[in-house]
């Protein structure tokens, strides 16, 4: 490397506050070996953290940081193994080589899961972690430190930073980096996009989107499970606010029992949310307001009657192309009954709608996702949309972050 | 009930059912009047399902949260009768409130403005303070908050004199003049609460500190508002606030205003018991956060305001993003008639999780 660079780079270090790694260490990071997907080493890493993580009680308080030991514990890493070697098993991969990660600054653990991928198909990985405190992150990279310890291996492939909004370590970091992952959305994309990437490093944006749930009325009022799928999409709303791109935005009702339908499963979750949520009173106005905001623009809504401000809910009488500009957080839904599931078109033919979650036969959906639409990602039982995946929001990150050797 | 038979009304003296019955009347028009004459307000009432056969009560007038006044340009009249537009900064500093006055609604805030006011200053004009730089009024096209507020309060002023120059340094020598050539007279001193505190108050103490000049405005009375938000992060109460100002210029009669520019006119003033009072021409409501129901006496809520003033904006029942609590009604020792209340301050933003845009939000 040229010394030059070496001088440069050591000053805009200075502005990175290290988690994992050192100023020293930014160099190993560049000159790692490629290693290939699920290497050995990298695989016991990640079973020592796992166990790490699971065991330690202090960690046991955060549903996401066991659900996150959970992903990388070794039967379920050795299962993911599996499915590449089933679906790539006939070429030689390598790790691209250096993977810059900027994971959202309000999500704890995001961060965890995408150097988890990036190690695992093989790189080296700078990961910009939430400047927030969050406890879960705080504790998952001393976790990291110490399953280090055991696995000096990896230690130069992991380099997780915190740093401001500088421009200078943004060029610095995408200078370097074979593959850019930025967790979303828009704006921070627009922002990180002003630091050029190398000719040949491609970059993986994970941008605004939106997801709809979709339930069969017969199926759910069929099923003796009503109290568990309530639950369920308790977890995929207010768990994030219902701010995550995953989160319903939207509930379409088909089926001959709708009205019975409705009634049940909004009481049902009622019950959650009046149970567990910590709703404040800003997120009451911001609801309001975004009723008021979308009626202004859009005629034929209809707010439904509550009992209180915990679920807010908004009956379209037609799928109208702007709904979905019109979104708020914190339990706030539009529904839509409709007989014809193809009615939702203009919905799904949107790149940024990204997942459908479903009460029902999956089939329900597949004349949807044949329809030729732009959007839709996923379609995944209520319950599951934020299960992280290796195949997530379009890409199978899996050969994005490999290189693929053609030998004859 | 037409404006003209309210502004009438004496402004302090109707009890809760006198009052109840010229609001509910006048908001109930106003409603249907806007519902007429502005699409996207009748549009957001078909939304909420709202039938205006329904309304018992004023309490059962829908209200609009404030910040849509910085999301939409919500008007009630065309476009050529608008003759003055309101802006308001607000906190988040990216967006402001317009509000679109019209010839009729811009004079009717006048006027009750006045009666608001000269109920505590008296009918005569007096030798008035401005307790602000003379450019904060300068650019006359675009109203501030700030520079509305000294207009709107100068009309009581019969002399005026700016207390700070274009570089916020207080005018000793001129106002010691003043004072002087006004001996025996009662003052007035009007400003912004965090201006009076910051540029007023503390270079008082400096000049008694390190120089030993005083200033005595025993006979002065202070009408200051716009918020606490500034002082509350230097811990000063309004307790605090009117303590230490007597102790350094011996002013006694201070009187705190709550207001806002989306319903200008309809002050609120605190009176001799330290309470702010609502007049005839508008209400206050608390609501509570879970289900928007109104709270009883004593009780936290997020405050709606009523004014009977808007004709020329969808604006007579908004809800505000500020908590107070109501202390009681028609009872305040200081004689006054109507409810009473206190502001809290503004109800905290959330940390909403979830995963947008939070690089930038995260700093």
């Amino acid at each position: 490397m040229l010394r030059v660079f070496e001088m440069a780079y050591s000053e805009v270090l200075k502005k990175v506050d290290h988690i994992v790694g050192t100023p020293d260490s930014f160099a190993a990071l560049l000159s790692c070996k490629a290693l290939k997907p699920f290497d050995d080493r990298v695989c016991s890493f990640l079973s020592d953290l796992s166990e790490m993580i699971m065991k330690d009680p202090q960690m046991r308080a955060f549903p996401d940081v066991m659900t996150f030991g959970f992903w990388i514990r070794r039967s379920s890493v050795a299962g993911m193994k599996e499915r590449f070697e089933r679906d790539f098993g006939d070429t030689i991969c390598r790790g691209k080589g250096l993977v810059f990660h900027i994971a959202p600054s309000n999500v704890p653990m995001n961060f965890a899961y995408s150097l988890a991928a990036g190690l695992l198909m093989g790189n080296s990985n700078i990961v910009r972690i939430p400047s927030k405190d969050f406890p879960q992150t705080g504790l998952t990279c001393s976790a990291i430190r110490r399953a280090l310890e055991k696995n000096e291996d990896i230690r130069p492939y992991i380099y997780l930073v915190k740093y401001g909004h500088d421009r200078e370590v943004n060029d610095l970091f995408s200078s370097v980096c074979d593959e850019r992952i930025i967790w979303g959305g828009d704006r921070t994309i627009e922002e990180i996009r002003l630091s050029p990437l190398l000719p040949r490093s491609q970059e993986i944006t994970f941008a605004d989107r939106y997801s709809l749930a979709v339930i069969d009325s017969d199926a759910y009022m069929g099923t003796s499970d009503k109290e568990r799928l309530a639950g369920d999409f308790y977890n995929d709303t207010y768990l994030t606010d219902q701010n995550a791109c995953t989160s319903p935005r939207i509930v379409i009702w088909i089926g001959d029992r709708v009205e019975e339908a409705r009634s049940l499963f909004w009481k049902n979750l009622h019950d959650i949310v009046k149970e567990k949520y910590r709703f404040e009173a800003i997120q009451a106005v911001d609801k309001l307001d975004a009723v008021l905001n979308a009626g202004c623009d859009i005629d034929g809504l209809k707010l439904e009657e509550n009992e209180d401000n915990l679920i807010v809910r908004v009956r379209v009488s037609d799928i109208y192309e702007d709904i979905m500009d019109h979104i708020c957080h914190s339990g706030y839904f539009y529904e839509y009954i409709c007989e014809d599931i193809l009615k939702i078109i203009p919905l799904c033919d949107d790149k940024r709608c990204q997942t459908i979650s479903y009460i029902g036969p999956k089939e329900m959906i597949t004349p949807l996702t044949e329809s030729g639409v732009k959007g839709i990602d996923r379609v995944i039982p209520i319950g599951r949309t934020m299960d992280f995946e290796l195949i997530w929001d379009g890409y199978d990150l899996r050969s994005q972050l490999t290189r693929i050797i053609k030998v004859e | 009930m037409s404006i003209e038979s309210i502004l009438e009304c004496p402004i302090y003296e109707l009890d809760k059912e006198e009052k109840s019955k010229i609001l509910t009347s006048r908001l109930k028009e106003l409603t249907v009047l806007h519902k007429n004459r502005c699409p996207q307000y009748a549009s957001m009432l078909r939304t909420l399902g709202f039938d205006e056969d329904g309304i018992g009560s004023y309490e059962d007038i829908p209200f609009l949260p404030v910040r849509l006044f910085k999301e939409k340009e919500l008007k009630s009249v065309p476009d050529p009768d608008i003759v003055k537009t309101m802006t308001s900064s607000g906190t988040t500093g990216q967006s402001v409130s317009k509000i679109y006055l019209d010839r009729e609604t811009s004079s009717n805030q006048q006027k009750i403005m006045v009666k608001i006011v000269s109920h505590l200053l008296g009918a005569n004009r007096l030798p008035m303070i401005i307790c602000d730089c003379p450019s904060v009024i300068k650019n006359r096209s675009m109203f501030s908050a700030r520079g509305a507020g000294i207009l709107g309060f100068s009309m009581f002023g019969s002399r005026k004199i700016y207390a700070l120059d274009d570089e916020m340094r207080l005018q000793t020598d001129a106002l010691i003049d003043f004072l002087n050539e006004h001996k025996g007279e009662r003052i007035f001193i009007f400003g912004f609460t965090f201006m009076i505190w910051q540029h007023l108050y503390k270079e008082l103490v400096r000049l008694r500190d390190s120089q030993g000049i005083t200033l005595d405005l025993s006979n002065a009375v202070m009408i200051h508002g716009g918020g606490w938000k500034k002082l509350t992060s230097e811990a000063v109460s309004s307790g605090e606030f009117k303590k230490r100002l007597k102790e350094v210029c011996r002013i006694s009669d201070i009187h705190d205003y709550y207001g806002m520019v989306e319903q200008n006119g309809c002050i609120y003033m605190e009176c001799e018991c330290g309470n702010l009072h609502a007049s005839i021409f508008s209400d206050i409501i608390t609501r509570r956060f879970s289900d928007f129901k109104p709270c009883g006496y004593g009780e936290k809520g997020i405050i709606q305001v009523l004014s009977v003033i808007p004709e020329s904006y969808p604006g007579h029942s908004l809800l505000t993003e500020d908590e107070g609590v109501i202390l009681g009604e028609d009872d305040c020792p200081c004689g006054r008639k109507g409810k009473y209340f206190k502001i809290l301050g503004r109800i905290q933003n959330a940390e909403i999780r979830g995963c947008s845009d939070t690089y930038a939000a995260g700093f």
